[in-house]
């Protein structure tokens, strides 16, 4: 087992002509990913690579195809509209890869994709994959290999050192997500652990965190309350110089600095393991 | 983006809000000509875009036009946090009766707009907010409809007992959203929001934080920027689409992705070297962003070594690999670089690296080892 995607995921790829679509289509197809489609409006009726269909719409692209996952590569200023037209359209699971997304738009697009019942992951984030069954999105998939750890992680490439380190030791994978680290996203850390407790395969689960909010937080008192699979945790940022922070609300709202150590302490009270070294976690999946 | 006060305010009147009225000023001469133009007592003010101004002793009154002189050649020598202070702004005083706090935020937990606002207003809000967090209100505005009369009544209700003050609050915070949204804010303040004893409802102070990512399609906010006013090499990084951060150590860093370079830098303290600098280069690099890079860090005449770190996901490392060796051919290197490369395109990029002279790891923890002990001459 995984969780969110495996052999049954059908996946659109949305901006497949692009650099970044394009590029990535061809690396989730030779994966083994079945990409049933990609959509990019105005090349409707043409063919990606000549044997993948182009749709002008997500709409007709599901109709067609039956796609239930999409991936987005489209530009920042389009992924709102994107990701809205997906999730109108049916799809079950949104990735938005897309970098640099305004966030007041995420506040619109978040609600309205909740309303549709789809998942959304990200925006911002490096994607998904259950390795040996599927991958959607740009974390390599030769990094990785099926195993009994779930991972989740705030950030992108920090994930693909941490998933390496792990299946250079001999631990696979049941599924490794990057949930991206932008102020708002749609799956948090807590969505992750809660279908990693419930996924027979996964034995254990490794959380990759960052400085800033509190979700890591959060996340640790759900582990201690909720979870009997054992967890552990790093945190990135640990020497990263305190800002120079404008105005007050962000501490108001929080209450917290959001502090690498502030963390790290969440995660030890609550009986996730702390690795100080991207290494470490290896070391403290032996135990 | 941070913008200064004077220019919050100004999207803050074109809103309505009432603001008193404001001049900026960049020499003593200036300040003290535009505090006798409006006569009595004025308040000089430090444009800077660091918090805690009035306690760096930021904002000061002045009572003659030649004080205003005085303590603006004062303010004008400071550097608060690591900041000059090259303008200030020269602004009548008030007469103060209460103070509120009114801020509007993009909170991460409940993914909208929050208004936070409290009747304990001024420079210890945050304290108020630890201690009685009772007397702060939050608000979250739901953004298919936007801050409603009713809803703004209430908050404006739990600033004031007076209806009159009341409703104009309420209208204050309706604009005050109107112009969060319209410049693509992550966060705007009104600390203090003032009562006089006429009994109007001023905002004597604003704050304003724009998303970096709506600046694309609002023109005329990203050109309130004012790079005079930031760190050199950070608005050289940001021209070149990197994000960079200067520090104090020697070991020059460049890696993709923040949670990687956060983690890079970690790794180079734990193994008893200081980095230099976060540099982050982001994903779809081409060749052009790592050149700048190279450029940047070099530039750093406390850089000892240079460790570039890039795991391949959307970064091509033949990208990265094709940059370092462009980037070395224009400018060659007088200080020792250590290259831990791996992901996508690796086998291409080695590749271009072997042919190029240049050697590259596999391993990070081998990697910042290696880059800590050129950077200090012992052993990591």
């Amino acid at each position: 087992m995984s969780i969110f995607i495996d052999n049954s995921t059908r996946l659109l790829v949305q901006g497949i002509t692009g650099r970044d679509g394009s590029f990535h289509a061809r690396q989730m197809m030779e994966y083994g990913t079945h990409v049933v489609g990609g959509v990019t409006p105005g090349k409707g009726g043409q063919k990606f690579d000549e044997k993948t269909p182009i749709f002008n719409t997500v709409e007709r692209a599901v109709a067609e195809t039956g796609a239930n996952t999409t991936v987005i590569y489209v530009p920042p200023m389009f992924a709102a509209d994107a990701m809205m037209e997906a999730a109108d359209a049916g799809i079950a699971l949104i990735v938005c890869i897309t970098e640099g997304v305004p966030v007041l738009d995420m506040t619109r697009v978040y609600p309205f994709v909740k309303e549709k019942g789809a998942r959304l992951l990200g925006p911002n984030c490096p994607g998904l994959i259950s390795p040996g069954k599927s991958k959607v999105g740009i974390i390599p998939g030769r990094i990785c290999t099926p195993g009994p750890i779930g991972l989740v992680s705030r950030s992108g490439t920090l994930t693909y050192e941490v998933v390496f380190q792990m299946t250079r030791a001999g631990m696979g994978q049941t599924t490794c997500v990057g949930i991206g680290g932008d102020p708002i996203n749609g799956t948090n850390f807590i969505d992750c652990l809660e279908a990693f407790e419930a996924d027979p395969e996964t034995e254990s689960v490794v959380m990759i965190g960052e400085i800033g909010g509190t979700d890591e937080q959060e996340a640790a008192k759900f582990v201690k309350e909720k979870m009997k699979k054992p967890v552990v945790g790093f945190i990135a940022g640990q020497t990263a110089p305190p800002g120079r922070r404008m105005g007050h609300a962000g501490a108001i709202i929080s209450g917290s600095a959001g502090t690498a150590a502030e963390k790290m302490q969440a995660f030890e009270d609550n009986g996730i393991g702390v690795a100080k070294r991207p290494i470490d976690v290896v070391q403290l999946l032996r135990r | 983006m941070n913008i200064h006060e004077y220019q919050a305010k100004q999207i803050f009147r074109d809103a309505g809000i009432p603001v008193p009225p404001g001049e900026i000023a960049s020499t003593a001469a200036q300040a003290e000509a535009i505090a006798r133009k409006y006569g009595g007592t004025v308040v000089v003010k430090a444009q800077v875009h660091a918090g805690g101004r009035g306690k760096a002793g930021g904002v000061k009154l002045a009572k003659s036009p030649e004080e205003a002189r005085d303590v603006a050649e004062k303010i004008l020598r400071l550097t608060i946090k690591d900041l000059p202070v090259q303008k200030v702004l020269v602004t009548p005083a008030a007469d103060i009766d209460t103070e509120a706090y009114v801020g509007v935020i993009v909170d991460r937990a409940s993914k909208r707009a929050v208004f936070m606002v409290s009747p304990a207003g001024g420079i210890d809000i945050e304290e108020v907010a630890a201690s009685t967090p009772e007397k702060i209100m939050r608000h979250p505005v739901d953004p298919r409809y936007g801050l409603q009369p009713y809803e703004a009544m209430e908050m404006g209700f739990f600033l004031y007992d007076d209806v009159k003050k009341a409703r104009a609050a309420a209208k204050i915070m309706q604009q005050l959203y109107a112009a969060f949204v319209k410049s693509g804010a992550s966060l705007a303040e009104i600390n203090p929001l003032v009562t006089t004893p006429a009994g109007d409802v001023v905002a004597l102070d604003a704050k304003m934080v724009v998303d970096d990512n709506e600046l694309d399609r609002l023109p005329q906010v990203a050109a309130l920027r004012d790079e005079s006013s930031e760190a050199p090499s950070e608005v050289d990084a940001r021209n070149a689409n990197l994000t960079f951060i200067k520090l104090d150590g020697n070991v020059g860093c460049v890696v993709n992705g923040a949670g990687l370079a956060m983690a890079t830098m970690d790794l180079v303290k734990y193994y008893g070297g200081e980095p230099a600098n976060f540099l982050d280069i982001g994903g779809s690099s081409n060749p052009e962003k790592v050149v700048n890079a190279l450029r940047i860090i070099t530039g750093d005449p406390s850089v000892k070594a240079i460790l570039f770190n890039i795991f391949g996901g959307i970064t091509r490392t033949d990208d990265v690999a094709n940059g370092i060796v462009t980037a070395t051919k224009q400018n060659p290197l007088t200080v020792p670089i250590v290259i831990r490369l791996t992901g996508t395109n690796e086998e291409i990029a080695l590749r271009i690296l072997q042919e190029n002279g240049f050697s590259a790891m596999t391993d990070m923890d081998e990697a910042v080892k290696k880059a800590v002990s050129l950077a200090t001459g012992k052993a990591a």
